[in-house]
Parts: structure tokens; sequence; C-alpha cells
């Protein structure tokens, strides 16, 4: 292909996807930096930030729970995420590796469970919340997001536990290790990449919860970003337009940066399900 | 796990130690698998179970008394304009966008398929609709379609398209344009890794020989790739069905189902029903409507997988 005709076919169409793609994250920067004045001025150019300011930041700071939220985000993420990882690197060893009756019937259950969403079970989780004396506490989501996770994270480890050669573990069997001995020594460190994988998946999925965080939560403190955001920075019909794209920018960044430095760790969990099916 | 248990049979009198009994298989699997299933038996298998039970009772959080209603709950629904409203949404919403998400999705993939300089940059950049919060993103959507000062306006004014802008969150049918234009936005970068993660195992030497033997790129494109990938794509349409057809965040931070129910979803709907109007059995069942769906989807993952393992 001549150099003006991979122009037209490649980069001309790449680069309008960018753009339609990316515009979003530029509005939000770019309005989170104008001033209130800027924001409703219609006779200048709205591409361009004429005044920059960081007023909304700072109201974001001063005067919302942001920082509470973003350590709640996290500290539910994190938890969230060790119970599923903890659960799903058990139960994939268990189905990839071991002969047992139900093998099957298991496997294809938590292939269910992958597949039904948060807006099915709200209802009734939120009844099963309040029985349990947890509404308005992180342990309402720490406890539930697994059900997001463990899931997907199982289905995955298997597939990795799968790739791994069993000659490598039966080595150690017949040197007379136990089972349990052989997974932790052999198999884990084998299997790193896909707990990596598995692992920024579920705290990705945590991360950017939004349903049950809603239900669950109604006082400030207990609030995790997305939920925070969309909820308390629209007083009535007013919206602190700065601070709610200043706050949508921040609570995206955690994800975009993680995902940035473990991209094709992410592609190929991502594609992991779909393409080895 | 019996039939483990007799091929090693143990001594008289001898009591097997911890260290044994778990080192058959059948044992094992089970306690490996345990805390994992005992989560999802606690917050998938029994909400499920009470959702049920909510949906044939007349609960809400002011009853005291719970009374079994049988079906009422459903056949109530099916009289509600405004439940038959959301259904038809819901069908509108998710058809149309799958649609323009596969044909975008592909689109795309092939585009990366391609060499190209910045192709790691480019591949990073344009997945992320897709892995930031969807309710943070739908924050930059609400202020594009605001009706006073969306840059959309601005444009179609300003470049003298039309003398007033569109009221794009405070029309039906704009509405629902609008959810659409963002869901697709969203969605499109997971069709198109999917399929690019598909079109990257396809054959080369495949292509090759198909245009030594004169096809056109067309032909090739359409007789040998989209074949090669369908697997990928059934699989992927599968998945993006079952997350828009249960979609909420975008509906919810957008347009909360206005104006005038035009954009209610069924998990929208649920939520108002339930959680602000506190009709919990009510809600309960609107949220089961979207089941039978599901079963159809499930059933025919499970199938394909089945066979494709086989």
């Amino acid at each position: 292909m001549t150099a003006s005709r991979r122009t037209v076919t490649i980069y001309l169409p790449l680069s309008l996807a960018a753009i339609v793609l990316l515009f979003p994250f530029y509005w939000m920067l770019i309005t989170s930096l104008k001033t209130d004045r800027e924001l409703i001025d219609l006779s200048g150019l709205p591409f361009w930030v004429f005044e920059p300011t960081l007023e909304h930041y700072q109201y974001l700071f001063a005067e919302t729970g942001f920082l509470r939220w973003a350590l709640n985000t996290l500290t539910i993420s994190v938890v969230a995420t060790a119970i599923s990882l903890a659960c799903s690197i058990l139960a994939g060893y268990a189905l990839a590796r071991l002969r047992f009756r139900g093998a099957g019937a298991m496997a294809g259950a938590i292939f269910i469970t992958y597949l039904v969403p948060q807006t099915l079970l709200f209802v009734p989780l939120l009844e099963i919340v309040r029985q349990l004396g947890l509404s308005n506490t992180l342990w309402s989501m720490i406890l539930t997001y697994p059900t997001i996770l463990i899931p997907f994270s199982t289905w995955l480890l298997m597939g990795y536990f799968r790739s791994i050669p069993r000659e490598l573990e039966e080595s150690a069997l017949i040197d007379g290790a136990s089972r349990l001995r052989a997974m932790a020594q052999i198999v884990l460190p084998l299997a790193m990449p896909g707990i990596l994988s598995a692992g920024i998946f579920a705290f990705t999925l945590s991360w950017n919860e939004f349903i049950y965080a809603l239900v669950f939560t109604n006082s400030t403190d207990i609030k995790t970003i997305p939920v925070g955001v969309v909820t308390e920075l629209v007083k009535g019909d007013v919206y602190f337009w700065g601070s709610l794209m200043a706050g949508a920018l921040l609570g995206s960044v955690p994800v975009a940066l993680i995902y940035s430095f473990f991209v094709d760790r992410y592609v190929s969990g991502l594609t992991a399900g779909a393409v080895k099916g | 796990m019996r039939a483990e248990a007799r091929k090693r049979p143990v001594t008289a009198g001898q009591l097997p130690t911890i260290g044994e009994v778990l080192d058959r298989q059948g044992v094992l699997a089970y306690v490996l698998l345990l805390p994992g299933l005992l989560i999802l038996t606690a917050f998938i298998g029994w909400p499920f179970i009470t959702s049920l039970w909510l949906s044939v009772t007349d609960q809400s959080v002011s009853t005291s008394v719970v009374r079994f209603v049988g079906l009422d709950n459903f056949s109530d629904e099916l009289r509600s304009q405004i439940f038959l409203q959301t259904v038809r949404n819901t069908f509108v919403y998710t058809g149309v966008t799958v649609v323009f998400k596969l044909a975008f999705g592909i689109g795309l993939a092939v585009l990366m398929n391609q060499s190209f300089r910045l192709k790691n940059l480019a591949r990073a950049a344009l997945l992320l609709p897709w892995i930031v919060p969807t309710a943070l993103s739908a924050i930059a959507w609400l202020w594009l379609f605001d009706a006073t000062f969306s840059v959309f306006n601005w444009a179609i004014v300003r470049s003298g398209i039309a003398d007033r802008g569109i009221n794009w969150l405070g029309e039906g049918s704009w509405a629902m344009t609008s959810i659409i234009i963002a869901n697709v936005w969203r969605g499109t970068p997971f069709f198109a890794i999917s399929i690019l993660a598909g079109l990257q195992t396809v054959d080369r030497e495949l292509l090759d020989a198909a245009a030594v033997d004169g096809a056109s790129r067309w032909q090739r494109f359409w007789r040998i790739t989209i074949p090669l990938i369908r697997p990928v794509v059934l699989i992927v349409m599968l998945f993006s069905v079952v997350s828009t057809i249960s979609d909420f965040q975008l509906v919810y931070v957008l347009t909360r189902g206005g104006p005038a129910n035009s954009t209610h979803l069924l998990g929208t709907l649920a939520y108002d029903i339930a959680v602000r109007g506190g009709q919990l059995s009510e809600g309960a069942a609107v949220s089961l409507y979207m089941f039978p769906v599901l079963i159809v989807c499930v059933v025919v993952l499970l199938l394909y997988l089945r066979r494709s393992s086989t």
C-alpha cells in the first residue's frame, strides 16, 4: 500500500475512532478546570480553558466526603479482591486438576453465576443485607462483591491451571509431597500471571461497582466514589458541574493507571473466556 | 468419594490423619470449593430464592403481615402501561446497541489488526471507555447532553445546521437515542478487543492461499475471516445482551428513566418500585422478568461451550 492510501484506510478512521472514544474524557478534564462563569459562557470557544482554576478540586476535597469515599472504595476493592482470589484459586485448582464426582455440574453452576447480573438480585439482597444487620456498612459490599468476582476469576484461573503440565505436579506427588503442598509450591508460582490477571480484573470490577453500593448505603461516610460523586454533588436541581467532573476524573484515574500498566494482562484476561471458550 | 476411600483401605482401628483424608481427591475437591460455594450460595443462591418468594407475596417496607398472592405481581405488571413501556424500551435499547456495538467493534478490530505505528498506545487508549466506572463516565455524557450547555448543541447552532439545539435528555425519542449513544460508546471497545483477539487466531497462510487463488480482499474477509471468528462474535454478543438487558448505571445517571418513563429499563424500574417506593415484592417481580432472557443466553452459551470442548 502506498503511504497516502495507508493514511486514508488506517490513520484517518483510527483518528476518528480515537477522537470519539476519548472526547468525553477530554471534556471531563477541561470542564473540571473551568471557572463557573466560563462553564456557562456560551459565547466563547468551549473546547479550551481560558482561565484555568483548581477551585472545583478544592471544593471536592474540602467540602465533600471525596477522600473518605476514595478510602472506602480502596478498602472494599482490596478486601473483596483478596477474598475472591483466595476462593477462586482453590476452586479453580479443584475444577482443573482433581477428579471428583459432580465436577462438571460444579463448573457449570459457577459459570451460570457468572451471567447473573446485579440488577436481577439487588431487591432480595437488600432485604438479606438488612436482616444480617449489614445495611450501611462496608461489609455489605465486601461480602457481596465477591459474587461478581469469583465466577470470572475461577473460570480464568481454571484455564491457567489447565495450561500447566501435570507432570510437574505429579513428580512432586511421587516424591511424597501432599496435593496441597504440590499446589502451593509448584502450581501457584507458575500460575502467577493468571492470578495477576484475575486480581486486576477483580479490583477494577469492585472499584467500578455501582448498584449494590447505591442501594446498600445511605450515609455519606460509607459511600464509594461512583455513588458519592453521583449522589452528593447534585443538590436538588443544582449540579456542581466542575466538581462532578473533577470527582469523575479522579475516580477513574486509579483504574486507568492500573490498567495502563497491565494492559496485556488485562486484554488476555478479558479475551480468555471469549477466545479459548 | 466412597470409591476413593475403598481403594486405599485404612488398617482397622487406625483413623486416617487429616492429611490422608485431604489427599483423597473427592474430599479435597469439595474442601477447596467450599469457600467460594459458600459465598455464591449465600449471596446469589439465597437471594434468588428470596426473590422468588418475594415475588409471590405482597411485601413492602410498611407491611407487617405478609400475604401469599400467587402470581398476582406478575400479572399486575402485564396490565401496567409503565411496565409494558419499560419492556419495549429494554428491547429497543438492547437490540439497537448490540447491533451498533457489533458493527463498530468489527470495524475497529479489523483496523487494529493492521500494523501501524503506536499500535500499543492506540489499543490502550481505545479500551478506556470500557474500563472506567460507568457511573462516572456517564456524568461526562450528562454534561455533553445538557439541554442548554451541550457542546453538541453549540456545534449544531454555530455551524448553522439548526437554530436551536436538541433537547437531548428531555424528549422521549432523543432521550432513548442519547442513552443508546452513551452505551455504544462504552461497549464498543469490549467488542473490538475481543474480536481483535479472534482475528489474531486466524491463520495468515489461509488468507494468503486464498489470495493466490484470486480471492479479493472482500471475499477473503466474508468467506474466511468471518466464519472463523463467528464463535468469538457469538460469545461476545451473548455477554453483551446479558449486560445490556440488565443495564442500570447509564440510565440512572442520565435520565432516571424519564422523560415520562421513555427510557426506563427493567433494572431502573425495579429500583424505583422497590427502593424508592418500598414495594419490595413488586420490584422483585419486575427484576425477575429479566430471567427468561438470561436463561436463553445461559443455555446457548453452555451448549456452545460443551460442543467446543468435546
